[in-house]
Protein backbone atom coordinates (compact mmCIF):
# COMPACT_ATOMS: atom_id res chain seq x y z
CA UNK A 1 0.00 0.00 0.00
CA UNK A 2 3.05 2.61 -0.66
CA UNK A 3 3.14 4.47 -4.02
CA UNK A 4 5.71 3.56 -6.13
CA UNK A 5 8.68 5.81 -7.60
CA UNK A 6 7.72 9.29 -9.44
CA UNK A 7 9.40 12.65 -9.92
CA UNK A 8 7.75 15.59 -8.71
CA UNK A 9 7.08 19.06 -8.98
CA UNK A 10 5.04 21.49 -7.08
CA UNK A 11 3.38 24.21 -9.57
CA UNK A 12 3.54 28.17 -9.40
CA UNK A 13 0.71 28.46 -11.92
CA UNK A 14 -1.53 27.04 -14.42
CA UNK A 15 1.09 27.95 -17.49
CA UNK A 16 3.61 26.43 -15.88
CA UNK A 17 1.10 22.96 -15.36
CA UNK A 18 0.15 23.32 -18.95
CA UNK A 19 3.89 23.33 -20.20
CA UNK A 20 4.91 20.30 -18.60
CA UNK A 21 1.64 18.65 -19.79
CA UNK A 22 2.41 19.45 -23.34
CA UNK A 23 5.85 17.96 -22.52
CA UNK A 24 4.87 14.73 -20.53
CA UNK A 25 1.09 14.37 -21.45
CA UNK A 26 0.13 10.61 -20.09
CA UNK A 27 3.15 9.84 -18.10
CA UNK A 28 2.16 12.91 -15.43
CA UNK A 29 -0.82 13.25 -13.62
CA UNK A 30 -2.01 16.46 -11.87
CA UNK A 31 -2.52 16.08 -7.67
CA UNK A 32 -4.62 17.95 -6.54
CA UNK A 33 -5.73 17.21 -3.10
CA UNK A 34 -5.21 13.52 -4.15
CA UNK A 35 -8.22 12.12 -2.12
CA UNK A 36 -8.31 9.76 -5.23
CA UNK A 37 -5.08 9.81 -6.71
CA UNK A 38 -3.10 9.04 -3.91
CA UNK A 39 -5.75 6.38 -3.35
CA UNK A 40 -5.01 4.80 -6.82
CA UNK A 41 -1.07 5.35 -6.63
CA UNK A 42 -0.89 3.41 -2.49
CA UNK A 43 -2.59 0.60 -4.40
CA UNK A 44 0.08 0.75 -7.71
CA UNK A 45 -3.38 1.19 -9.70
CA UNK A 46 -1.57 3.80 -11.49
CA UNK A 47 2.22 4.76 -11.62
CA UNK A 48 3.01 7.49 -13.64
CA UNK A 49 6.50 8.97 -14.27
CA UNK A 50 5.68 12.61 -12.80
CA UNK A 51 3.49 14.46 -10.00
CA UNK A 52 2.24 17.95 -11.24
CA UNK A 53 1.19 19.05 -7.87
CA UNK A 54 -1.06 22.01 -7.79
CA UNK A 55 -2.23 21.37 -4.37
CA UNK A 56 -1.01 24.66 -3.67
CA UNK A 57 -0.95 26.85 -7.07
CA UNK A 58 -2.09 30.10 -5.32
CA UNK A 59 -3.55 31.26 -8.50
CA UNK A 60 -6.09 28.37 -9.28
CA UNK A 61 -6.74 28.36 -5.57
CA UNK A 62 -10.50 30.29 -6.00
CA UNK A 63 -13.90 30.42 -5.58
CA UNK A 64 -15.84 33.17 -7.29
CA UNK A 65 -19.22 34.23 -8.38
CA UNK A 66 -18.60 34.80 -12.23
CA UNK A 67 -21.73 35.87 -14.50
CA UNK A 68 -24.18 33.30 -13.51
CA UNK A 69 -22.27 30.72 -12.53
CA UNK A 70 -19.97 29.96 -9.10
CA UNK A 71 -16.51 29.02 -10.70
CA UNK A 72 -13.89 26.65 -8.63
CA UNK A 73 -10.24 27.10 -9.61
CA UNK A 74 -8.25 23.62 -9.83
CA UNK A 75 -6.81 24.01 -6.33
CA UNK A 76 -9.94 24.91 -4.40
CA UNK A 77 -10.45 22.50 -1.86
CA UNK A 78 -14.60 20.80 -1.12
CA UNK A 79 -14.25 22.03 1.89
CA UNK A 80 -14.15 25.81 0.68
CA UNK A 81 -17.03 25.48 -0.94
CA UNK A 82 -19.27 23.82 1.10
CA UNK A 83 -18.53 25.98 4.10
CA UNK A 84 -19.45 29.31 2.33
CA UNK A 85 -21.91 31.20 3.80
CA UNK A 86 -24.28 31.78 0.82
CA UNK A 87 -24.01 28.70 -0.82
CA UNK A 88 -27.18 27.25 0.43
CA UNK A 89 -28.39 30.47 -2.17
CA UNK A 90 -25.80 30.15 -5.07
CA UNK A 91 -26.04 26.29 -5.58
CA UNK A 92 -28.67 25.04 -3.60
CA UNK A 93 -28.04 21.46 -5.43
CA UNK A 94 -24.40 21.28 -3.82
CA UNK A 95 -25.44 22.35 -0.51
CA UNK A 96 -27.73 19.38 -0.37
CA UNK A 97 -24.78 16.86 -1.94
CA UNK A 98 -22.10 17.88 0.15
CA UNK A 99 -22.89 16.25 3.39
CA UNK A 100 -22.98 12.72 1.22
CA UNK A 101 -19.70 13.05 -0.17
CA UNK A 102 -16.77 11.12 1.56
CA UNK A 103 -15.97 12.57 4.60
CA UNK A 104 -15.73 15.93 6.90
CA UNK A 105 -11.96 15.14 6.67
CA UNK A 106 -11.99 13.85 2.97
CA UNK A 107 -13.47 17.20 1.89
CA UNK A 108 -10.93 19.21 3.95
CA UNK A 109 -8.31 17.97 1.38
CA UNK A 110 -10.28 16.88 -1.88
CA UNK A 111 -10.93 19.20 -4.57
CA UNK A 112 -14.17 20.10 -6.47
CA UNK A 113 -11.93 19.69 -9.72
CA UNK A 114 -10.23 16.91 -9.09
CA UNK A 115 -13.36 14.86 -8.23
CA UNK A 116 -14.41 15.90 -11.82
CA UNK A 117 -11.59 15.03 -13.44
CA UNK A 118 -11.42 11.80 -11.89
CA UNK A 119 -14.98 10.87 -13.46
CA UNK A 120 -16.24 8.23 -11.17
CA UNK A 121 -19.76 7.57 -12.20
CA UNK A 122 -20.64 7.29 -8.79
CA UNK A 123 -19.41 10.61 -7.33
CA UNK A 124 -21.65 13.53 -6.24
CA UNK A 125 -19.61 16.62 -7.92
CA UNK A 126 -19.85 14.83 -11.14
CA UNK A 127 -23.67 14.37 -10.81
CA UNK A 128 -24.34 17.62 -9.62
CA UNK A 129 -21.83 19.12 -12.61
CA UNK A 130 -24.24 17.01 -14.93
CA UNK A 131 -27.58 17.80 -13.42
CA UNK A 132 -26.94 21.79 -13.36
CA UNK A 133 -25.75 21.76 -17.05
CA UNK A 134 -22.70 23.41 -15.79
CA UNK A 135 -19.09 23.64 -17.44
CA UNK A 136 -14.96 22.38 -17.25
CA UNK A 137 -12.36 24.69 -18.48
CA UNK A 138 -9.85 22.28 -20.10
CA UNK A 139 -6.66 24.52 -20.22
CA UNK A 140 -3.59 23.34 -22.29
CA UNK A 141 -0.49 25.22 -23.71
CA UNK A 142 -2.32 25.97 -27.18
CA UNK A 143 -5.46 27.73 -25.09
CA UNK A 144 -8.58 26.98 -23.71
CA UNK A 145 -11.69 25.57 -24.62
CA UNK A 146 -15.09 24.60 -22.72
CA UNK A 147 -16.88 21.84 -22.77
CA UNK A 148 -20.85 21.03 -20.98
CA UNK A 149 -20.70 18.56 -18.67
CA UNK A 150 -22.77 16.24 -20.93
CA UNK A 151 -19.75 16.55 -23.33
CA UNK A 152 -16.75 16.19 -20.57
CA UNK A 153 -17.72 12.62 -19.38
CA UNK A 154 -16.88 10.21 -21.60
CA UNK A 155 -17.52 6.89 -19.49
CA UNK A 156 -15.95 5.19 -16.40
CA UNK A 157 -13.02 7.39 -14.94
CA UNK A 158 -12.71 8.48 -18.92
CA UNK A 159 -13.60 12.06 -19.73
CA UNK A 160 -12.47 14.19 -22.80
CA UNK A 161 -9.51 15.93 -20.95
CA UNK A 162 -6.70 15.02 -24.02
CA UNK A 163 -3.37 14.86 -22.03
CA UNK A 164 -1.92 18.12 -22.64
CA UNK A 165 -5.11 19.77 -20.63
CA UNK A 166 -5.61 20.86 -17.36
CA UNK A 167 -9.11 20.97 -15.81
CA UNK A 168 -8.11 24.53 -14.91
CA UNK A 169 -11.81 25.32 -13.47
CA UNK A 170 -15.59 24.03 -13.17
CA UNK A 171 -18.54 26.28 -12.93
CA UNK A 172 -21.83 25.32 -11.63
CA UNK A 173 -24.33 27.46 -12.64
CA UNK A 174 -26.45 29.81 -9.72
CA UNK A 175 -30.05 29.04 -9.02
CA UNK A 176 -32.42 30.31 -10.72
CA UNK A 177 -35.77 31.92 -9.86
CA UNK A 178 -38.82 29.60 -9.82
CA UNK A 179 -36.89 26.62 -10.11
CA UNK A 180 -36.35 23.80 -7.17
CA UNK A 181 -33.47 21.65 -6.33
CA UNK A 182 -33.54 17.94 -4.52
CA UNK A 183 -30.73 16.11 -4.33
CA UNK A 184 -30.67 11.89 -2.61
CA UNK A 185 -28.61 9.10 -2.15
CA UNK A 186 -28.20 5.56 -0.88
CA UNK A 187 -24.90 3.83 0.00
CA UNK A 188 -24.33 1.19 2.41
CA UNK A 189 -23.16 3.14 5.08
CA UNK A 190 -22.77 7.04 5.03
CA UNK A 191 -19.85 8.46 3.36
CA UNK A 192 -20.15 5.09 0.65
CA UNK A 193 -19.80 5.39 -3.02
CA UNK A 194 -23.26 5.79 -3.66
CA UNK A 195 -25.14 2.54 -5.17
CA UNK A 196 -27.43 5.37 -6.97
CA UNK A 197 -27.77 9.17 -6.41
CA UNK A 198 -29.93 11.08 -7.59
CA UNK A 199 -30.46 15.01 -8.46
CA UNK A 200 -33.11 16.72 -9.91
CA UNK A 201 -33.83 20.35 -11.28
CA UNK A 202 -37.46 21.78 -11.83
CA UNK A 203 -38.65 24.62 -13.25
CA UNK A 204 -41.21 26.19 -15.22
CA UNK A 205 -39.33 24.33 -18.26
CA UNK A 206 -39.92 21.00 -17.25
CA UNK A 207 -37.84 18.45 -15.02
CA UNK A 208 -34.21 16.92 -15.21
CA UNK A 209 -33.26 14.41 -13.59
CA UNK A 210 -29.79 12.90 -13.37
CA UNK A 211 -28.72 9.69 -11.61
CA UNK A 212 -25.08 8.45 -10.76
CA UNK A 213 -24.05 5.35 -9.24
CA UNK A 214 -25.42 3.76 -12.20
CA UNK A 215 -24.15 3.59 -15.88
CA UNK A 216 -20.34 4.48 -16.77
CA UNK A 217 -21.19 8.24 -16.04
CA UNK A 218 -23.57 10.59 -14.36
CA UNK A 219 -26.78 10.42 -17.14
CA UNK A 220 -29.59 13.05 -17.53
CA UNK A 221 -33.12 12.89 -18.41
CA UNK A 222 -35.19 15.77 -19.79
CA UNK A 223 -38.54 15.24 -19.31
CA UNK A 224 -42.26 18.03 -19.56
CA UNK A 225 -43.74 18.31 -16.63
CA UNK A 226 -45.28 14.85 -16.13
CA UNK A 227 -47.05 13.74 -12.88
CA UNK A 228 -48.07 10.03 -11.99
CA UNK A 229 -47.94 7.61 -14.38
CA UNK A 230 -46.61 8.95 -16.28
CA UNK A 231 -43.92 9.81 -14.63
CA UNK A 232 -44.03 6.39 -13.35
CA UNK A 233 -43.77 5.52 -17.03
CA UNK A 234 -40.72 7.94 -17.83
CA UNK A 235 -39.09 6.73 -14.29
CA UNK A 236 -39.23 3.01 -15.64
CA UNK A 237 -37.86 4.26 -19.22
CA UNK A 238 -34.94 5.83 -17.61
CA UNK A 239 -34.33 3.24 -15.22
CA UNK A 240 -34.00 0.46 -17.90
CA UNK A 241 -32.35 2.77 -20.06
CA UNK A 242 -28.95 3.14 -17.58
CA UNK A 243 -28.33 -0.55 -18.08
CA UNK A 244 -27.45 -1.20 -14.45
CA UNK A 245 -25.06 -4.06 -13.80
CA UNK A 246 -24.57 -6.46 -10.91
CA UNK A 247 -22.51 -6.73 -8.75
CA UNK A 248 -21.32 -7.01 -5.14
CA UNK A 249 -22.92 -4.18 -3.93
CA UNK A 250 -26.38 -4.22 -5.11
CA UNK A 251 -28.49 -6.28 -8.16
CA UNK A 252 -29.20 -4.34 -11.04
CA UNK A 253 -32.86 -4.89 -10.66
CA UNK A 254 -32.18 -3.56 -6.67
CA UNK A 255 -30.98 -0.35 -8.72
CA UNK A 256 -33.10 -0.04 -11.05
CA UNK A 257 -35.61 0.14 -7.88
CA UNK A 258 -33.80 2.55 -6.44
CA UNK A 259 -33.42 4.88 -9.61
CA UNK A 260 -37.50 4.65 -9.95
CA UNK A 261 -37.79 5.31 -5.81
CA UNK A 262 -35.22 7.96 -5.11
CA UNK A 263 -36.10 9.69 -8.77
CA UNK A 264 -39.69 9.71 -7.83
CA UNK A 265 -38.28 11.13 -3.99
CA UNK A 266 -36.04 14.01 -5.99
CA UNK A 267 -38.70 15.53 -8.53
CA UNK A 268 -41.51 15.64 -6.01
CA UNK A 269 -38.53 17.40 -3.69
CA UNK A 270 -37.70 19.74 -5.87
CA UNK A 271 -41.26 20.42 -7.31
CA UNK A 272 -42.14 21.69 -3.87
CA UNK A 273 -39.20 23.73 -3.35
CA UNK A 274 -40.12 25.45 -7.19
CA UNK A 275 -43.86 26.50 -5.44
CA UNK A 276 -42.22 28.36 -2.45
CA UNK A 277 -41.10 30.88 -5.22
CA UNK A 278 -42.57 33.12 -7.74
CA UNK B 1 10.07 25.02 -10.47
CA UNK B 2 12.36 22.39 -8.37
CA UNK B 3 11.89 18.96 -9.25
CA UNK B 4 12.35 16.63 -7.16
CA UNK B 5 13.63 13.34 -8.53
CA UNK B 6 12.90 9.82 -7.78
CA UNK B 7 15.03 7.60 -5.90
CA UNK B 8 16.72 10.80 -3.87
CA UNK B 9 15.70 11.64 -0.92
CA UNK B 10 14.88 15.45 -0.25
CA UNK B 11 14.88 17.53 2.59
CA UNK B 12 11.62 18.02 4.26
CA UNK B 13 11.16 20.83 6.68
CA UNK B 14 7.66 21.45 8.68
CA UNK B 15 6.24 22.96 11.70
CA UNK B 16 5.35 19.78 13.94
CA UNK B 17 2.81 20.26 16.72
CA UNK B 18 4.90 23.94 16.77
CA UNK B 19 8.32 22.55 17.06
CA UNK B 20 10.36 23.09 13.52
CA UNK B 21 11.32 19.77 12.45
CA UNK B 22 13.32 18.55 9.83
CA UNK B 23 13.68 15.29 8.60
CA UNK B 24 14.86 13.10 4.43
CA UNK B 25 12.03 11.78 2.19
CA UNK B 26 10.86 9.78 -0.87
CA UNK B 27 8.64 11.73 -3.23
CA UNK B 28 6.69 8.47 -2.42
CA UNK B 29 7.07 8.71 1.18
CA UNK B 30 4.10 9.34 2.59
CA UNK B 31 3.37 12.05 5.40
CA UNK B 32 1.92 9.33 8.10
CA UNK B 33 5.21 7.45 7.71
CA UNK B 34 7.51 10.23 7.74
CA UNK B 35 6.15 11.31 10.63
CA UNK B 36 6.97 8.16 12.48
CA UNK B 37 9.70 7.33 11.26
CA UNK B 38 11.85 9.89 10.09
CA UNK B 39 10.26 12.00 12.76
CA UNK B 40 9.40 10.18 15.17
CA UNK B 41 6.11 10.94 16.37
CA UNK B 42 4.71 7.79 16.37
CA UNK B 43 1.14 8.85 18.02
CA UNK B 44 0.12 8.91 14.46
CA UNK B 45 -1.18 5.17 13.27
CA UNK B 46 -1.36 3.92 10.38
CA UNK B 47 -4.68 1.38 9.18
CA UNK B 48 -5.98 0.86 5.66
CA UNK B 49 -3.66 3.31 3.73
CA UNK B 50 -6.23 4.21 1.34
CA UNK B 51 -7.90 6.87 3.40
CA UNK B 52 -10.81 5.18 4.70
CA UNK B 53 -9.93 4.34 8.33
CA UNK B 54 -9.00 7.24 9.58
CA UNK B 55 -6.53 6.39 11.95
CA UNK B 56 -3.79 8.76 10.62
CA UNK B 57 -5.85 11.82 10.48
CA UNK B 58 -3.85 14.75 11.56
CA UNK B 59 -4.57 18.56 11.40
CA UNK B 60 -2.38 20.39 8.20
CA UNK B 61 -2.48 24.18 8.79
CA UNK B 62 -5.36 23.21 10.91
CA UNK B 63 -7.70 21.36 8.78
CA UNK B 64 -7.60 17.52 9.95
CA UNK B 65 -7.01 15.21 6.74
CA UNK B 66 -5.54 11.87 6.40
CA UNK B 67 -1.82 11.52 6.46
CA UNK B 68 -1.67 8.27 4.11
CA UNK B 69 -3.05 10.32 1.58
CA UNK B 70 -0.62 13.05 1.89
CA UNK B 71 3.00 13.01 0.81
CA UNK B 72 5.57 14.00 3.00
CA UNK B 73 7.04 16.66 0.50
CA UNK B 74 3.81 18.34 0.06
CA UNK B 75 4.06 19.13 3.93
CA UNK B 76 6.70 21.22 3.89
CA UNK B 77 6.73 24.51 5.64
CA UNK B 78 2.86 23.21 6.66
CA UNK B 79 1.98 23.48 10.07
CA UNK B 80 1.39 19.62 10.91
CA UNK B 81 -0.63 18.92 14.40
CA UNK B 82 -0.82 15.26 15.35
CA UNK B 83 -1.80 13.91 19.04
CA UNK B 84 1.29 14.35 20.51
CA UNK B 85 0.49 17.96 20.93
CA UNK B 86 -2.53 17.80 22.31
CA UNK B 87 -1.63 17.19 26.09
CA UNK B 88 0.37 20.26 28.11
CA UNK B 89 4.05 20.26 28.70
CA UNK B 90 3.67 18.29 31.82
CA UNK B 91 1.59 15.92 29.90
CA UNK B 92 -1.36 16.33 31.58
CA UNK B 93 -4.25 15.24 29.25
CA UNK B 94 -6.35 18.11 27.57
CA UNK B 95 -9.95 18.67 27.99
CA UNK B 96 -10.83 16.13 25.20
CA UNK B 97 -8.81 13.70 26.23
CA UNK B 98 -9.69 13.62 29.87
CA UNK B 99 -13.39 13.57 28.43
CA UNK B 100 -12.21 10.07 26.47
CA UNK B 101 -11.12 8.64 29.40
CA UNK B 102 -13.57 9.64 31.55
CA UNK B 103 -16.45 8.27 29.25
CA UNK B 104 -14.52 4.96 28.16
CA UNK B 105 -14.51 6.64 24.91
CA UNK B 106 -11.69 4.00 23.81
CA UNK B 107 -10.62 0.43 24.53
CA UNK B 108 -7.60 -0.37 22.13
CA UNK B 109 -6.90 3.13 21.53
CA UNK B 110 -5.87 2.75 18.15
CA UNK B 111 -7.86 4.48 16.24
CA UNK B 112 -8.14 7.57 18.95
CA UNK B 113 -5.65 9.72 18.10
CA UNK B 114 -7.23 9.91 14.34
CA UNK B 115 -10.40 10.56 16.18
CA UNK B 116 -8.81 13.12 18.29
CA UNK B 117 -7.61 15.49 15.58
CA UNK B 118 -10.61 15.40 13.60
CA UNK B 119 -12.40 16.07 16.71
CA UNK B 120 -9.92 18.73 17.70
CA UNK B 121 -10.16 20.65 13.99
CA UNK B 122 -14.51 20.10 14.04
CA UNK B 123 -14.91 21.87 17.77
CA UNK B 124 -13.00 24.69 16.56
CA UNK B 125 -15.59 25.33 13.35
CA UNK B 126 -18.77 23.77 15.06
CA UNK B 127 -18.53 24.99 19.04
CA UNK B 128 -22.18 23.72 19.35
CA UNK B 129 -22.82 20.78 17.57
CA UNK B 130 -25.53 18.25 17.54
CA UNK B 131 -25.15 14.79 18.08
CA UNK B 132 -26.32 14.07 14.54
CA UNK B 133 -23.33 16.51 13.51
CA UNK B 134 -20.80 14.27 15.72
CA UNK B 135 -22.10 11.49 14.40
CA UNK B 136 -21.76 12.71 10.67
CA UNK B 137 -17.99 13.83 11.65
CA UNK B 138 -17.36 10.31 13.03
CA UNK B 139 -18.34 8.50 10.33
CA UNK B 140 -14.77 9.44 8.88
CA UNK B 141 -13.09 7.16 11.38
CA UNK B 142 -13.37 3.31 12.07
CA UNK B 143 -13.55 2.00 15.63
CA UNK B 144 -14.32 -1.63 15.91
CA UNK B 145 -14.30 -1.53 20.28
CA UNK B 146 -16.44 0.84 21.42
CA UNK B 147 -19.60 1.18 19.09
CA UNK B 148 -18.89 4.94 19.07
CA UNK B 149 -21.30 5.72 21.91
CA UNK B 150 -19.29 6.75 24.53
CA UNK B 151 -17.32 8.36 21.78
CA UNK B 152 -20.00 10.83 20.92
CA UNK B 153 -20.53 11.41 24.59
CA UNK B 154 -16.87 12.24 25.21
CA UNK B 155 -16.72 14.99 22.23
CA UNK B 156 -20.95 16.28 22.77
CA UNK B 157 -19.58 16.83 26.86
CA UNK B 158 -16.61 18.30 25.92
CA UNK B 159 -18.24 21.16 23.40
CA UNK B 160 -20.65 21.65 26.30
CA UNK B 161 -17.78 22.54 28.53
CA UNK B 162 -16.24 24.76 26.43
CA UNK B 163 -19.41 26.60 25.76
CA UNK B 164 -20.07 26.77 29.59
CA UNK B 165 -16.50 27.98 30.11
CA UNK B 166 -16.64 30.55 27.28
CA UNK B 167 -19.69 32.18 29.16
CA UNK B 168 -17.87 32.10 32.15
CA UNK B 169 -15.00 34.19 30.73
CA UNK B 170 -17.64 36.32 29.04
CA UNK B 171 -18.91 37.71 32.33
CA UNK B 172 -15.72 37.45 34.37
Amino acid sequence: MKPGAFDYIRIDSAEEACELLAQYGDDARILAGGQSLMTVLNMRLAQPGLLLDVSRTAPLDYVRLQDDKLAVGAAATQASVEWRAGLAGEVPLLKLAFPHISHFQVRNRGTVCGSIAHADPSAELPLCLAALEGEVVLRSKKGRRVLKAGQFFQGMLLTARRPDELVEEVRYPLAATGTGYAFEEFSTRHGDFAIVACAAVVSRDGIRLAVGGVADRPRVARWPHLEDSALDAALNDFAWDLEAQDDPHASAKYRRHLVRRLGRRVIQQASAATSGEK
Amino acid sequence: MKRLEQGERHTVSLILNGVPRTGRADNRTLLSDFLRHELGATGTHVGCEHGVCGACTVRIDGAAARACLTLAVQAEGRRVDTVEGLAGKDGELNDLQQAFRRNHALQCGFCTPGILMSCSDFLERVPGPTEAQVRDMLSGHLCRCTGYTNIVKAVLETAAERQARREEEKHA
